[in-house]
This record gives structure tokens, C-alpha cells and sequence, in this order.
């Protein structure tokens, strides 16, 4: 069985693996990270997204192998302690979940696209770029409402105050 | 997922000595074709041989006469290139099209057009730009490279190294997304060249992508949406599915094509 190393959430991780091993169940079965989800398991619905090498990528849609030597940050590794990050304070603020299924891939992508677009972002932009994240309740407007308050929130560094507002 | 052998192949020639060794081996690039399918067992290769560690694949060039595009640069960075902005814009826009944000982080140049998916995008730029594609046995001209649905003439231990596109006069591409899946229900990509025009279709076609040579006579002598009214295109051998039908699809080739002769004349 080939063995793999990576960093997960800044601590590097070891395990053996089958080769058919997808990434997201290294994460969820042997890591114990359940975080991410599984909606589809056929990379359309972005439950499982987590940023590899800095980039969001469907965990579903990647090899556990192919992660070796990679830096690999999860939904949990996204708060400081018991202080949520601005984007998940602003999807709790905003409504912006309600079963909750979804909202692991969907703020993984939202700091995704930060990082490509910037902090002002329009519903317009948001919408696009979340072309690969279903949500079965929300009707995502209040997702859409959440991305927007927690890019501005991340720019100011005042998590609840901004992302309230 | 069936059981398979993993190999990472760190050069090329590593990489072309797996796929000979083993009979059932294919490559993996961004795997965001290949694995769903594996997964839907519409494919079950027992060794997989992964291109991602070899080194100098993913080079974007740009010269006086072309844009070369290494088989495993994303769609990310085709869609963010300068280059390929400055060279091709509208394949810039192209690879931005290309499913999401995740997909195109993964997904690879050469990947796609090995697929040749009937509703993928590449084949029509490929196509309609003249592409050539380098391997690590020959060059082969787009014209010649796709062989039907899901088919190319690649031999099994032959790879993609890189995509050379002729740099166009004018180009556009207008694609009619299926909001469900992203894919083209009808894409066409329409190219000016120096010598000749080229207008390429995705989606449509029962056996992949193809040129409308009907549509590239008529756009020869004035390259003007004007030029296509009253063109239409048989219905007869397109594809017809749940997502829409062969006469819808016809139709909307004809809307696309003069869509995108506009843009091209921006
Ligand atoms: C949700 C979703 C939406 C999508 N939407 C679109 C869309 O709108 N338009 C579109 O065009 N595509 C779309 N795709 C497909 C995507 O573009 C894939 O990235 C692409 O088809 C395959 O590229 P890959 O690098 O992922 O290849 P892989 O999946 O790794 O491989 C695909 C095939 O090519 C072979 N191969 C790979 N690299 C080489 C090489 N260098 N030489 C020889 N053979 C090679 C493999 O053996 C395999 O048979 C979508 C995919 C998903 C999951
Ligand atoms: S589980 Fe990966 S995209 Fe749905
Ligand atoms: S909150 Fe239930 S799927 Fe999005």
C-alpha cells in the first residue's frame, strides 16, 4: 500500500493508503476529519471541497496520493482556536446555512474566491463562482448575502462587528 | 472505484515506459474526467501512470506566429494567462468557461482534448484555430487528431506534450451552457486566419466536434454576422438528448455562430 505524507491544517499527517484512495476519505475516514462532505461523490456538487497547495479542488475528484507532500487546509482548520473565521461568523450572521451540509465546500470555496477576487465582491461574481457548490435548502440567497459580508469582514479583521453589519 | 496500481512517473520517458509495460495503464493529468468515469466504471484502467509531478508540462510560450500550451497547464491558469490573454484572448475565455472554479484548478489542456468529450470545449478551439498537437511520437494536426465520440488517434503509450495554436486575425468562441452540468449543449468557436476561416462546433455533434465548412465558405469573402442569415444548418446526424433536441441544436449552432462572428468583430 503506498504510504503518504502531508500537511493537513499546518500539521503533517502520515498514512498508508490504497492507491484507489480518494483524498476526501483520507481526510474523513483515516484523518478523522469529517468536516468535509460527500453530497455526490461524482464532482458536481462541491460538498468536499478543500484547498490543496492553496487552491480549492473537489476531494472527491482527487487521489489521496496525489496529495503527497501537499499542504492541504480543511474546514477545520479555518477558526483560531474557538473564534470562528469571518466567513463562517458570516454564515452563521447572514443565515447562510441550514442544514449544513453544503457549508464546509461552500466557505472553502468562498475563501477561494477572496483570494482571486478581493473582499468587494458582487452578487453577480458570487453566483458564477459558485457554480460548483449545490445547496438543497438555502436557495442560496443568503449564502450569496454571507459570502459577501465575510470578504468584507476578512479585510477589516473584525470578524463579528463586520460581518453583523 | 475498481482496484488499481498507482504509478508516479517523474519524466516523460518514465511515464511512456509504464504505459508500455502494462496493457490496461492509462494517464492521469487533472482526473477530473478520468476519475468520475472510473468511479461510474466507464473506464477501469488496473494501473494508472500520473503526469502531475513531471517537471516542464505546464509552460505557456507565446511567439510572432503561435501560442504553445503545455498539455498539463490548467484551465485556471489558461483562463489567467497574460499570454494566452495577450496571444488568444478567446481562449482565455474559453478555459474561464469550463465547468468551476474547483474543476478548472485541476483540470489540464491535454486531458481535455485526449477526452474529446462531444460536449468539451478545447475541440472546438483546436479545431477552429488550426491547433496542432505535439505527442511524444509526432505532431498531428487538429483536423486529423479526433476520431469520434471519446476517440483520438493517440496510440495508448503516446501522450499530449503540447498544444500549438496559430495565433487568428479574429477569434471568438460562444457557448450555450447546460446550466445543470456546464457542458456546451452548443459551442462554436469561429476563427480568422490569414488564409482562411474556420468556424468550429462542440455539443452538437452524434460523433464529437466538428467544422462547418457551409458556415466558413460564407463568412470567406465578409467576415460579418450578415454573411450567415438564412444559413442553417440539417438537423439530420445531431445529437439528441434529454437536454435538447437535434433541431434545437441546430438552431442554436446558427445563433452561436453568428454570436460569435460579432464578438470576434468586437
Ligand atoms: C463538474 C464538471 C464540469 C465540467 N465541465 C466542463 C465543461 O464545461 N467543458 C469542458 O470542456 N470540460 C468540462 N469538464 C471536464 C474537464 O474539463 C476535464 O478537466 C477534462 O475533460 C479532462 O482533463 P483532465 O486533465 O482532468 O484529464 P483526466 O481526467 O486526467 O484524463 C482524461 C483522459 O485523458 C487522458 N489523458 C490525460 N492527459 C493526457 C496526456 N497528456 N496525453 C494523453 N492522454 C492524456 C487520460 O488517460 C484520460 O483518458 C467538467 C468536469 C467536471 C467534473
Ligand atoms: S462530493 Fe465531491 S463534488 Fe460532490
Ligand atoms: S444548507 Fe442544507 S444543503 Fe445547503
Amino acid at each position: 500500500m503506498p504510504a503518504v505524507s502531508m500537511t493537513v491544517n499546518g500539521k503533517p499527517v502520515r498514512g498508508d493508503v490504497e492507491s484507489r484512495t480518494l483524498l476526501v476519505q483520507f481526510l474523513r475516514e483515516t484523518l478523522r476529519l469529517t468536516g468535509t462532505h460527500v453530497g455526490c461523490d461524482t464532482s458536481q456538487c462541491g460538498a468536499c471541497v478543500v484547498h490543496v497547495d492553496g487552491v480549492a479542488v473537489k476531494s472527491c475528484s482527487m487521489l489521496a496520493v496525489q496529495a503527497d507532500g501537499a499542504e492541504v487546509l480543511t474546514i477545520e482548520g479555518v477558526a483560531t482556536g474557538d473564534t470562528l473565521h469571518p466567513m463562517q461568523e458570516a454564515f452563521r450572521q447572514n443565515h447562510g446555512l441550514q442544514c449544513g451540509y453544503c457549508t464546509p465546500g461552500m466557505i472553502m470555496t468562498a475563501l477561494d474566491i477572496v483570494r482571486r477576487k478581493g473582499h468587494e465582491l458582487d452578487d453577480h461574481t458570487i453566483r458564477e463562482e459558485l457554480e460548483g457548490n449545490l445547496c438543497r435548502c438555502t436557495g442560496y440567497h443568503n449564502i450569496v448575502k454571507s459570502i459577501a459580508a465575510g470578504a468584507r469582514a476578512m479585510a477589516s479583521g473584525d470578524p463579528a462587528r463586520q460581518a453583523a453589519e | 472505484m475498481y482496484e488499481f496500481t498507482y504509478h508516479r512517473a517523474s519524466g516523460l520517458r518514465q511515464a511512456t515506459n509504464l504505459l508500455t509495460k502494462f496493457e490496461d495503464a492509462k494517464p492521469i493529468a487533472g482526473g477530473q474526467s478520468l476519475l468520475p468515469m472510473m468511479k461510474f466504471r466507464l473506464a477501469s484502467p488496473s494501473n494508472l501512470v500520473d503526469l502531475n509531478k513531471i517537471e516542464g508540462l505546464n509552460g505557456i510560450e507565446l511567439t510572432s506566429r503561435a501560442l504553445i500550451i503545455g498539455a498539463m497547464a490548467r484551465h485556471a491558469e489558461v483562463h489567467t494567462s497574460p499570454l494566452v490573454q495577450q496571444g488568444i484572448p478567446a481562449l482565455a475565455a474559453l478555459a474561464g468557461l469550463i465547468g468551476d472554479p474547483a474543476v478548472r484548478h485541476r483540470g489540464t489542456i491535454g486531458g481535455s482534448l485526449a477526452n474529446n468529450d462531444p460536449t468539451a470545449d478545447y475541440p472546438a478551439a483546436a479545431l477552429a484555430l488550426g491547433a496542432t498537437i505535439v505527442t511524444t511520437k509526432r505532431k498531428i494536426a487538429a483536423d486529423e487528431f479526433f476520431a469520434g465520440l471519446f476517440e483520438t488517434v493517440l496510440e495508448p503509450d503516446e501522450l499530449i506534450t503540447k498544444v500549438s495554436f496559430p495565433l487568428a486575425k479574429r477569434a471568438a468562441y460562444q457557448k450555450f451552457r447546460n446550466p445543470a452540468s456546464r457542458y456546451a449543449i452548443v459551442g462554436v468557436f469561429v476563427a480568422k486566419r490569414p488564409s482562411e476561416v474556420r468556424v468550429a462546433v462542440t455539443g452538437a455533434g452524434s460523433s464529437g466536434a466538428f467544422r462547418l465548412t457551409a458556415f466558413e465558405e460564407a463568412l470567406k469573402s465578409r467576415f460579418h454576422p450578415k454573411s450567415l442569415e438564412g444559413l442553417t444548418v440539417p438537423a439530420e446526424g445531431l445529437a439528441s438528448d434529454i437536454h435538447a433536441s437535434a433541431e434545437y441544436r441546430a438552431h442554436l449552432i446558427g445563433v452561436m455562430a453568428r454570436r460569435a462572428v460579432a464578438a470576434a468583430n468586437g
